[in-house]
């Protein structure tokens, strides 16, 4: 069959996600270990639960990208089900933590479903896709899109709306990938603008919102803006030195959550934190490279929604925490604080890297079209 | 067909995957381009932000000059006193910190415990601890346990010349006396230490502490000699408890400069416990207004806070006067008949049956009232008031403590006959002591006004030289030749008259003896007082004495003049001023 010599893994990718893994691993001990010894007793109880996960994730990206991810597609209803019972389950036996419901626990592992969610979509995206064959021009297709992801979008914003945005976003990217019109889309983010701002400006705490965006040091809510700033700001150009940060030590709450490329700009400066946002961008890019070379549109698609997921973290992440959209809660990928983030993240690069493999199959599918 | 239109459908979604990557490089690109604006143009402002969120200041407190006398000895100075807390999340042997704390605070070890075992960001143990314990807890090294130096006010003489020093407050700050006087040359410049602490304000010991050092105070020299100072305050208490007196004062100054070398308030209080009455008043009832009025009036300096009407001792300035203007002259006779009668008023003399024919000399050794009496008349309202002026007696003398009385006198078209003739023998208006003192000083050192004053130089803290503070003087208030006179009938008040208790075997004295009474009259209350100088022909010491409210005999010449005598008889050797010699002691030779 010839099989096994086509079967090669994307190496850039891997590099890539390898050096985000173990960079990731290393901020987060560093911006930990202040809150896990004042809180656990144990400096090491956040990066112990991580690596946990990790060494979980791996495991898993290593078994997906062994996988033919056609075979993958078939269940990817049924994960989407999963998905949304996972979701709605959340919502009635939900662990509480910092005022949201986010998490389910299983004995001494916690999961936390809209992570799940995000992998969900992508697969069930591009097994819409793939059923609808070569209509995805139509505005049915988009509607079929946009109805099919909405239950989930509903479920999961109900207690995050991070997460639902983020969504959302892959949701739009998978179909503007798949239809090769640009008109359309224009309407779409003017749409999608006026829609925003008829939804601030509906409740007042979201303007509110808006308000210490502008203006973050003028209320008290902005604390967790202000206190990111100043540790972005006293970084400079070569920062303080990894672990010397002083606004990990309980002035950045939860500094090894949503805020901790602000830490990374304190400890390695200016430098350390463009030098992540490249390989970031490199990680976007080798996702682009994969989704370009897919064997079929279905391939494509699952790459293209995975940098779309990606891409938008990092974004939203790093424009929050240099406050230069109104805060929202999202994490950087690999290096924020969560196990099932970083587990499902890494099965996501096992899907890319079964999808950069599986080039030879595009000879089969087009023969079986 | 199909197929065709597959391949360009993926060319399609191909470019829509790479117009995707470029908007989001576009993004991240944009991103960094506002870190950089974050971290390289904001950078100075939110990091200096951020130290102040992270530097925690702590004063050093800056050792507070001494106050030396004129020899040198230390009359006020520092205690190094030890603070001593505990940093619960830094101690890492509770229990050898526990006992460690017991043994060397005695304290017991339910207060250690507690202590040690409170979860917070620091707990103060004791205060005021001893240098040597806290060096001895700070040898322990216990990780946790720290030791932090203070400076304390010290006043090695308790009592002696409590209020012309005066004391400082909690944040040793003068509070009354010279320490308020001269706060600005003795506080010196606090130090800082800056410590940078986590969200919870703990310190942070791997990053260390940057320290400004404090610059210690200067140090005040005075020209009060702490062994006149306590010789005058032992014959006060004396005097005081002789005749049951309210209270005593004693100032010594020297007229030729305005420096004081004495001044003395008994009751005095204790310096090291000001907070204390000094009297034995139960303050159980009291409000914490009241007892701060006793303590505000315990604190006060007689001789610079509070007028009094100077009696007879006065009349050395109507004596000045009257031979300045020329209306008196020392050969001049008069005729006492035991009254003068002023306007409507019949003025006694305190010698009921009179003193008959006197010259103007004897008169002032009389203390004669009726002769007084006229030269003040011959002056007239107007001219004795200008002399007034012309003497100081109106303006503050600008003795270098604080809260120095003005003279209460009269408005001048206000000063009849009878105001006139009060006047002329020290009633009916009040001045401090440290003004007669000062005013007379002038009269009798040739004609200058000079300012009395404690503070003669300020010195670093190895000793040298930093300033020496000058005082204002001002010349020609009368003339040498009045003054001279006045010298000369004064020396014989103390030779062969009222003031003769004074007289030392050996020294030339003058002065002037005073009784008056004070206000209501009914109270039957006196102030007995006299004033000397020696040596007589160049006045180098002059000595008030004012006894208030003495029992039984209340004559200044009988009860206040010995207290002078018997200062300059040990001062004036003291003092390097020669005893003339005396035959017996030739023969003795």
């Amino acid at each position: 069959m010839g099989k096994a010599k086509k079967r090669q893994v994307d190496i850039v990718l891997l590099i890539l996600v390898v050096i985000l893994v173990i960079c990731g691993l290393v901020f987060l001990y560093s911006t930990s270990a202040y809150n896990g010894r004042v809180r656990f007793n144990d400096p090491a109880y956040y990066f112990k639960k991580q690596i946990f996960a990790t060494a979980l994730g791996i495991l898993g990206m290593y078994v997906v990208s062994k996988m033919d991810y056609h075979i993958i597609l078939r269940y990817a209803p049924a994960v989407y089900l999963i998905a949304l019972g996972l979701s709605t389950a959340v919502l009635f036996f939900g662990q509480e933590y910092n005022g949201s419901r986010r998490w389910l626990s299983l004995g001494p592992l916690s999961f936390q479903p809209s992570e799940f969610a995000k992998v969900a979509v992508v697969l069930l995206l591009a097994w819409v896709t793939e059923r609808t064959k070569n209509k995805t021009t139509s505005f049915r297709f988009m509607g079929l899109v946009l109805v099919s992801i909405l239950p989930i979008v509903g479920l999961v914003g109900s207690n995050n709306l991070s997460t639902a945005i983020i969504i959302m976003g892959v949701g739009i990217i998978t179909i503007f990938v798949s239809n090769p019109r640009y008109l359309p889309f224009l309407w779409i983010g003017g749409a999608g603008i006026a829609f925003i701002a008829v939804f601030l400006s509906v409740e007042s705490y979201r303007l509110e919102r808006l308000a210490i965006w502008r203006n973050p040091e003028a209320y008290d809510k902005g604390f967790q803006t202000i206190q990111g700033l100043y540790a972005i700001g006293s970084g400079g150009i070569f920062g303080k030195g990894l672990g010397s940060s002083l606004q990990k030590l309980g002035f950045v709450p939860e500094a090894q959550n949503d805020m901790i490329f602000s830490i990374i700009c304190e400890e390695l400066g200016l430098v350390g934190a463009v030098l992540v946002m490249l390989v970031f961008a490199l990680l976007i890019w080798r996702l682009m490279v994969i989704s370009t070379h897919a064997p079929d549109l279905c391939g494509a698609l699952i790459a293209a929604g995975i940098m779309g997921h990606i891409a938008i973290q990092v974004i939203l992440n790093i424009a929050v925490v240099t406050n230069s959209i109104p805060n929202t809660g999202i994490t950087l990928p690999f290096i924020s604080y969560g196990g099932t983030s970083v587990v499902f993240l890494l099965g996501e690069m096992g899907l890319a890297l079964s999808v950069s493999a599986n080039q030879g199959f595009s000879r089969r599918s087009v023969t079986k079209t | 067909m199909r197929g065709v239109f597959m391949r360009k459908n993926k060319t399609a979604n191909k470019k829509k995957v790479v117009v995707i990557f470029f908007l989001c490089a576009g993004l991240l690109a944009a991103l960094a381009g506002r870190l950089v604006y974050l971290m390289v143009f904001r950078s100075d402002y939110y990091s200096e932000r951020a130290d102040d969120l992270h530097e925690r200041e702590r004063d050093i407190k800056a050792a507070r000059g001494e106050i030396l006398d004129a020899n040198g000895t230390v009359l006020a100075s520092n205690q190094t006193v030890c603070t001593i807390s505990v940093i619960h999340s830094q101690i890492e042997q509770p229990e050898e910190v526990i006992s460690m704390l017991v043994k060397e605070l005695g304290i017991s070890e339910e207060t250690a415990r507690k202590r040690v075992e409170t979860v917070s960001s620091i707990e103060r143990v004791k205060t005021n601890v001893d240098k040597e314990v806290g060096d001895r807890i700070r040898s322990y090294g216990y990780a946790g346990v720290k030791v932090d130096e203070d400076f304390k006010r010290f006043y090695p003489y308790d009592e002696l010349a409590s209020k012309v020093l005066g004391f400082t407050g909690g944040d040793n700050q003068g509070i009354i006396g010279l320490e308020v006087k001269y706060e600005d040359v003795l506080k010196g410049i606090d130090g800082k230490i800056l410590t940078t602490t986590d969200a919870r304000g703990i310190e942070l010991g791997e990053i260390g502490e940057s320290r400004v050092e404090p610059v210690p105070g200067y140090d005040l020299q005075l020209s009060l000699d702490i062994n006149i100072q306590e010789y005058c305050q032992q014959a006060a208490l004396k005097v005081m408890e002789e005749k049951q007196a309210d209270s005593v004062s004693i100032l010594l100054m020297n007229p030729q400069n305005g420096e004081i070398y004495a001044c003395v308030n008994v009751p005095e209080f204790n310096l090291n416990d000001p907070f204390t009455l000094n009297t034995d008043v139960d303050t159980s009832g009291l409000t914490d207004e009241e007892l701060q009025d006793l303590r505000n009036q315990m604190w006060r300096n007689s001789c610079i806070n509070d007028t009094y009407e100077p009696g007879s001792t006065f009349k050395i300035i109507t004596m000045s006067a009257g031979l300045e203007e020329g209306v008196v002259t020392t050969e001049d006779t008069f005729s006492c008949p035991g009254y003068k009668i002023v306007e409507d008023r019949r003025i006694r003399c305190h010698k009921r049956t009179g003193h008959g024919a006197e010259t103007f000399v004897e008169a002032a050794q009389n203390s004669c009232n009726p002769v007084f009496i006229e030269v003040g008349l011959r002056l007239g309202a107007e001219r004795y008031y200008d002399y007034f002026r012309q003497f100081g007696l109106l303006t503050r003398t600008g003795i270098d403590l604080p809260g120095e009385a003005a003279t209460i006198m009269h408005d001048p078209e206000n000063i009849g006959q009878v105001e006139l003739a009060t006047i002329s023998f020290g009633q009916s208006f009040q001045i401090t002591p440290i003004q007669l003192a000062t005013t007379v000083s002038s009269l009798i050192n040739g004609g200058t006004r000079v300012t009395p004053h404690f503070g003669v130089r300020v010195l670093d803290s190895d000793g040298n030289l930093v300033k020496t503070l000058e005082y204002e003087t001002q010349d020609g208030i009368v003339s040498e030749e009045t003054s001279a006179t006045v010298r000369m009938i004064l020396e014989s008040v103390v030779s062969e008259g009222s003031g003769n208790n004074a007289y030392i075997e050996g020294y030339t004295i003058g002065g002037k003896t005073a009784t008056s009474q004070t206000l209501p009259r009914s109270a039957n209350r006196y102030i007995s007082s006299f004033l000397g100088f020696a040596p007589a022909e160049e006045p180098t010491v002059l000595g008030l004495c004012i006894i208030n409210d003495p029992q039984g005999v209340y004559y200044g010449g009988t009860i206040a003049a010995p207290v002078i005598r018997d200062i300059f008889e040990n001062v004036l050797p003291y003092l390097g001023i020669r005893r003339a010699e005396v035959p017996e002691e030739t023969t003795e030779q």
